[in-house]
């Protein structure tokens, strides 16, 4: 059942269960139990948006704010991405989460050959400042923050949002945007790398510091153990690693002589929600705890505002099944009850129709009227932490925190997370565990409702989102009229000087600002660092 | 190439998507199952997919596709098999593959199609049976 592993007797009866993350669970749950684990109040809970947080980031939770909301949006050209993000803010979402497509990226422009049948597909194509300018048109950039779904490239995404709050007349000290730039995570799941592993890690460093002295109210880094758990990962590895990525962008800036304590406060983390309901409470609490102490043992980072986790808890892509698809919208609420059970600060869900393609306005709605009925009708805004001082959820709590500080001492008795992927090891593991897992999902070990193992329905009949072909087209034709009238010795010069800078080891943003204010394109900017950086060779997984 | 020589699949990641959990799992799955599986990596382009089939000679190229692009990278690649002489090797295609686009992609010539979902027998047996 679920996705945890269940024995039963011949009557049916459950005997054991363990959860993925390998924590076994009893039966009954009572204070023996609490005891045991070396539960006490003050070290292990502590009140509401106090050390370690545990119970909360804030004294008063989701009463003096409800959960953001952000649902991943973004597709074809930027006046279609333009359209869908004002009909998701006029329905209530107060943040974007903007997706990319694929050529963009990987820091290729629409017209490359290598961008053939995806420009536009699976996000917005974005060539050049003037695509931002048309995508965001109308939105108060003071006002919603950007979530920017890039990794390779994020330096330079987050270049161009701040040469469009400039030119749109928000200063960058008001605007706010957070790009993803984890680019760790995507060579152990999702894959969009592009440079090896020391220059992705060393342009990450770039942002951070480029972040900490000229955008305020940006967060230069989401680290995401949500797609590590998709590819593969348990729940208490998800978290592991992600510290452990922080841990990474952590060291190579304060190798540069910033003092963590004036950075950490603006990370963010992207974590999933998928799994078994009281696995990721734990979790989520369990982290909380970790990432505080943490900061404070290892970087002696005391201010209590920068020892948040704060992040998006959300998603759960994995957990969909194509089977029964209607069946997503209600694994979808579950989800999302426990992310808000979780005191998720940021939120979005996955939506119904995510295992054919990419949503429909009304799929995407309907994800975010869940994550509302949610706060505004069932009540979750009530109290603070409210399974607080459960046996169960306590017991497992500190099990899950046991298990999440067994995988980052793995992680950093091999030599830490940055050789574990140079080398393989942890793709290597993650993929086997995926494996094995998918296995058990098909004898039956695992279930999914709707899934039933040795059988392959046909697929339901659902109303999907339709790619066109001619948003190529538009975007091609937009960039050609560009590359005729922007001023080309502009382009030349601020292209040569961040190429001078990223030879030198200088930091690359200001001059990626120059860049994009030039109407460089993003195809141009990331060609200097593939010349400069060369590309990653992954490395074999068996 | 019956039952004595083991079937040697190309496992490849055409394109720029990165989601590669489908073709690793799969790999995983076709070599427990006693075949020879290459794994291309990630960020492939159609020349680099005819050049390793025909370097390590396999019988089958397996795709596995996640974006949505699909039906255009497999028009070109069986083009490009047919001007590579490569008519004994066989296409086959996993991934987010909707059901109004299998029989389009059969018409290009692709020998299979496992949409995702499908079970590791179903790949499996649908891959022996293209050498019977």
């Amino acid at each position: 059942m679920g996705v945890a592993r269940y024995i039963k007797d011949e009557k049916g009866a459950i005997t054991e269960v363990v959860y993925q993350s390998g924590i076994k669970i009893k039966p009954v749950y009572g204070p023996e139990e609490l005891a045991d684990a070396g539960f006490t109040y003050e070290k292990d809970l502590g009140e509401a948006g106090e050390y370690p947080f545990t119970r909360s980031l804030h004294p008063m939770g989701y009463r003096s704010r409800a959960w953001t909301t952000r649902q991943y949006t973004g597709f074809g050209t930027p006046e279609q991405t333009n359209e869908r993000f004002k009909l998701m803010i006029a329905n209530g979402q107060n943040g974007l989460n903007v997706a990319f497509d694929l050529p963009t990226q990987m820091g290729y422009d629409s017209d490359h050959p290598l961008a053939e049948g995806e420009v536009g597909r699976v996000g917005m194509a974005v060539d050049s400042l003037k695509d931002f300018l048309t995508a965001f048109d109308g939105i108060p950039l003071d006002r919603i923050g950007s979530g920017l779904t890039i990794n390779a490239v994020a330096s330079i995404m987050m270049a161009m949002y701040q040469a469009l709050g400039e030119t749109k007349g928000f200063d960058k000290t008001k605007i706010s945007c957070t790009p993803q730039n984890d680019i760790l995570k995507e060579m152990i799941g999702r894959g969009a790398w592009i440079f090896p592993v020391e220059h992705g890690v060393h342009l990450v460093g770039d942002t951070i510091e480029y972040a900490v002295r000229e955008l305020p109210r940006s967060n230069p880094v989401s680290i995401c153990g949500y797609h590590i758990r998709e590819s593969g990962a348990t729940p208490a590895q998800e978290i592991a690693y992600a510290f452990e990525i922080a841990r990474a962008y952590i060291d190579t800036v304060a190798a540069r002589g910033i003092d963590p304590s004036d950075f950490v406060g603006r990370f963010s983390f992207n974590f999933n929600v998928y799994g078994n309901l009281w696995e990721q409470i734990a979790k989520f609490r369990a982290a909380r705890k970790i990432w505080a102490q943490m900061l404070k043992e290892d970087y002696k980072v005391t201010e209590k505002k920068k020892l948040f986790l704060r992040g998006l808890f959300g998603g759960g892509g994995s957990g969909l099944t194509k089977e029964e698809p209607e069946n997503n919208i209600m694994r979808g609420a579950f989800y999302a009850l426990g992310a808000a059970l979780s005191g998720a600060q940021t939120t979005a869900l996955c939506s119904f129709d995510e295992a054919y393609t990419i949503p429909t306005p009304r799929s995407a709605l309907l994800s975010l009227k869940t994550l509302e009925l949610l706060m505004d009708e069932v009540g979750l805004r009530d109290t603070v932490d409210p399974l607080a001082g459960s046996y169960f959820i306590e017991t497992l709590t500190l099990e899950m925190a046991d298990k999440i500080r067994e995988e980052m001492a793995w992680v950093r008795n091999m030599g830490g997370i940055v050789s574990g992927i140079s080398e393989g090891v942890i793709q290597k593991k993650v993929s086997q565990q995926a494996y094995e897992f998918e296995k058990g999902l098909q004898s039956g070990e695992y279930k999914k409702v709707g899934r039933t193992p040795g059988k392959e329905d046909d697929a339901a009949d659902v109303e999907l989102h339709q790619y066109n072909r001619a948003w190529a087209q538009s975007s091609k034709d937009s960039l050609a009229e560009l590359k005729r009238t922007r001023h080309e010795k502009a382009v030349t010069d601020t292209l040569r000087s961040l190429e001078k800078a990223a030879k030198n080891k200088n930091n690359v943003m200001p001059y990626l600002v120059d860049c994009c204010k030039a109407f460089a394109t993003v195809g141009e900017m990331a060609d200097v660092f593939r010349q400069t950086f060369g590309e990653w060779q992954e490395p074999g997984f068996y | 190439m019956e039952t004595v020589n083991k079937i040697r699949v190309l496992v490849a990641k055409p394109g720029l998507d990165g989601h590669d959990k489908g073709a690793k799992i799969v790999a995983l799955a076709l070599r427990d199952a006693g075949m020879e599986v290459i794994y291309s990596g990630l960020h492939q382009t159609l020349d680099q997919i005819i050049s390793t089939a025909v370097q390590e000679s396999v019988d089958v190229i397996g795709l596995s596709i996640m974006s949505g692009a699909h039906l255009p990278i497999c028009e070109k690649l069986t083009a490009m098999m047919k001007e590579h002489t490569l008519d004994n090797v066989h296409l086959v295609v996993g991934g987010v593959i909707p059901q109004q686009d299998i029989q389009p992609l059969r018409d290009m010539g692709v020998a299979a199609v496992f949409p995702g979902g499908a079970s590791f027998d179903t790949i499996v047996s649908g891959i022996h049976a293209l050498f019977q």
